[in-house]
């Protein structure tokens, strides 16, 4: 296989029922993949799946050509980061946070950290505007400086993948775009695969090259976003009644709710 | 980084000053007092009274605080970063339970009347017995669930401490004063391969508890995050718990229960050396050990020549340590603030 990301017919869920099931999705490396679908359709369990927190019921996951079942917590930590909507924070200060992503490549008995680590922990510190934090607590922070520490943190692990679980959700525009431009920047200059939950359409189109659309614990459809996010499919998965445009700038799908009073006045030719 | 390992550094030292300040201060006061300086010659002199003070009664003593308060605390220290919630201690995971209760039951039987370590083995028995059962009962389906243990261990408490009070209210006056006399703990052993055993299996279980202080560092984030930081976190847990477990049951079968200890003195430390585990640690067993020895010498100095219980010295003096010492920093954090 010369893909880089292989998911062949995953399906994995909790012991109550809930699962995500016949996920079948290859990703070229330098991919930047958007996961979107409804609250509940199981997306987060699918990273769940990937990341190993979940045990698979069928399906493989193949990341260059390794299966991930077979590595060890430790390699498999060398290879994929994640990063959540929320972050557990301890009372530690931002470089100690952001240095956390080195642990995977601590070597046995390695007591204090290596100067290299703290130069790549430095690095990070420094694009995501961090740098100027690094002596304050991770809880004086505010959602998107503790966001930014997050992503620093997470690329001083130097993953493979990186997997993105909604996480400028809860952001301002500022750090939103900040964020989003930020890892876009990554997936260009380093190749960074990067596979994202996100939840506002529009984002998705304009920062991912691929979407993956679930309803319902499996795949709706999947494609490019101009494919992927017409009317009909936004329609049918999310029971929304909404319209699609095209952003001039990028020439990516735009898509705009309706409210129900509009639908109700009858305003049936915007379409 | 430097700067935090030169930081480390004098923590350390300054542990080891007052550490030493602690034992010369249990060594040289009592009901005969002794000058520090005259120590070394009094060792040397096996003749005198002074030198059967020290080497039988105040160098073990002195010896067993050192173990007890550095392993307690120590304990404290790794299960409240395993459990992540600060209200653990050594003794929540009905460890302490289960050893009063196997005390009792060779009190009330009467077995220690026919061999004085059968006491310390009894103990030892319960709270290896309550270890398997907490342990085994928290293996749930999916796993190991550090909340499920957490609760079983109170429960298993619960339990053994109405199994003692049955078995208390059974048995003669005189076998309660013997059971009370040993929950109350103290620092108070004769025998010296046990003695020389604690202070041993102390610094052991610390040396391998730095196998695990990245673990540790990385557990402060959540267990899905350890794993994600690339550490079996499951696995870690499972060791830690009987590290620690083992290391609590040999402390309570030597000298009783000495509450506090395990529960104050890491938040204590945790304030002032910050919540990495590579200083956390260490700092936490030798303040734990200074200040068990502190609390000894309090315990037989104020009433002398009786002694007074040195569970009752640990949880006044560190209790109110310890409120005194949150409201300053609250107070500190607020002007902090407000600047």
């Amino acid at each position: 296989m010369s893909s880089f990301l292989d998911i062949q017919n995953l399906s994995c869920g909790y012991g109550n029922g809930f699962r995500t099931h016949d996920i079948r999705l290859t990703l070229a490396e330098g991919s930047f993949a958007g996961i979107i679908g409804p609250n509940g359709s199981g997306k987060t369990t699918l990273f769940r799946g990937i990341s190993g927190s979940l045990p698979l019921k069928t399906g493989r996951i193949l990341l260059e050509g390794e299966d991930l079942s077979t590595l060890s917590w430790r390699e498999k930590a060398q290879k994929l980061a994640i990063v959540s909507q929320f972050s557990q924070i301890a009372d530690l200060t931002v470089e100690e946070y952001v240095l956390m992503g080195r642990l995977p490549f601590r070597r046995q008995f390695q007591f204090f950290d290596r100067k290299e680590d703290i130069e790549i922990a430095h690095h990070y510190m420094q694009l995501t505007n961090t740098y100027r934090l690094r002596h304050k607590s991770m809880e004086e922070l505010s959602g998107g400086e503790q966001q930014m520490a997050n992503i620093a943190s997470a690329l001083s692990q130097h993953p493979r993948l990186l997997l993105l679980d909604e996480p400028t959700s809860h952001l301002d525009i500022t750090h939103q775009m900040q964020f989003l431009n930020l890892i876009q920047r990554m997936n260009e200059e380093m190749k960074l695969t990067v596979m994202m939950i996100v939840h506002d359409l529009s984002l998705a189109a304009e920062y991912c090259d691929f979407l993956l659309m679930m309803k319902d614990g499996t795949t709706y459809c999947q494609g490019l976003p101009e494919e992927v996010l017409t009317y009909e499919h936004i329609e049918h998965v999310y029971n929304t009644v909404v319209i699609v445009k095209t952003n001039p700038v990028s020439g990516k799908p735009v898509v705009f709710p309706v409210s129900e009073r509009r639908l109700r006045d009858g305003n049936q030719e915007i379409r | 980084m430097q700067q935090e390992q030169g930081r480390w550094a004098i923590y350390v030292l300054l542990l080891l000053a007052a550490l030493t300040g602690a034992a010369l201060l249990s060594l040289g006061m009592g009901e005969i007092s002794i000058p520090f300086a005259d120590i070394p010659r009094l060792l040397a002199d096996k003749e005198s009274t002074e030198y059967g003070v020290l080497a039988y009664i105040r160098i073990p003593r002195t010896l067993l605080g050192f173990a007890i308060g550095g392993s307690l605390s120590l304990a404290g220290a790794i299960l409240q970063g395993i459990y992540r919630n600060p209200l653990v201690e050594p003794y929540t995971l009905g460890i302490s339970g289960g050893a009063s209760l196997g005390v009792t039951f060779a009190i009330v039987s009467g077995l220690h009347l026919l061999n004085v370590l059968f006491l310390p083995l009894a103990g030892f028995i319960g709270a290896f017995a309550t270890i398997f059962l907490v342990y085994t009962l928290s293996l749930g389906k999916g796993g190991l669930s550090v909340n499920r243990m957490l609760l079983i261990g109170v429960m298993i408490s619960f339990i053994s401490s109405s199994l003692m009070m049955f078995l208390m209210s059974v048995t003669s006056a005189e076998n309660i004063h013997g059971i009370v006399f040993w929950i109350m703990g103290s620092l108070n052993e004769s025998n010296s391969t046990m003695i020389t055993l604690m202070v041993v299996l102390s610094v052991f279980c610390l040396l391998v508890s730095y196998l695990f202080v990245m673990p540790l560092n990385a557990l402060r984030l959540g267990e899905e995050k350890a794993r994600h930081l690339g550490f079996n976190a499951n696995g870690v847990i499972r060791i830690l718990f009987i590290i620690t477990s083992l290391l609590t049951g040999a402390c309570i079968s030597v000298a009783g229960i000495i509450g506090f200890v395990g529960l104050v003195i890491p938040h204590i430390v945790r304030l002032w050396v910050g919540t990495d585990y590579r200083i956390l640690l260490i700092a936490s067993f030798l303040s734990g050990s200074t200040f068990l020895i502190l609390c000894d010498v309090l315990a037989r100095t104020i009433i002398a020549p009786n002694e007074l219980p040195i569970g009752v010295i640990t949880g006044i003096v560190g209790g109110v340590a310890f409120i005194l010492l949150l409201n300053n920093t609250k107070r500190k954090e607020l002007k902090a603030r407000n600047v």
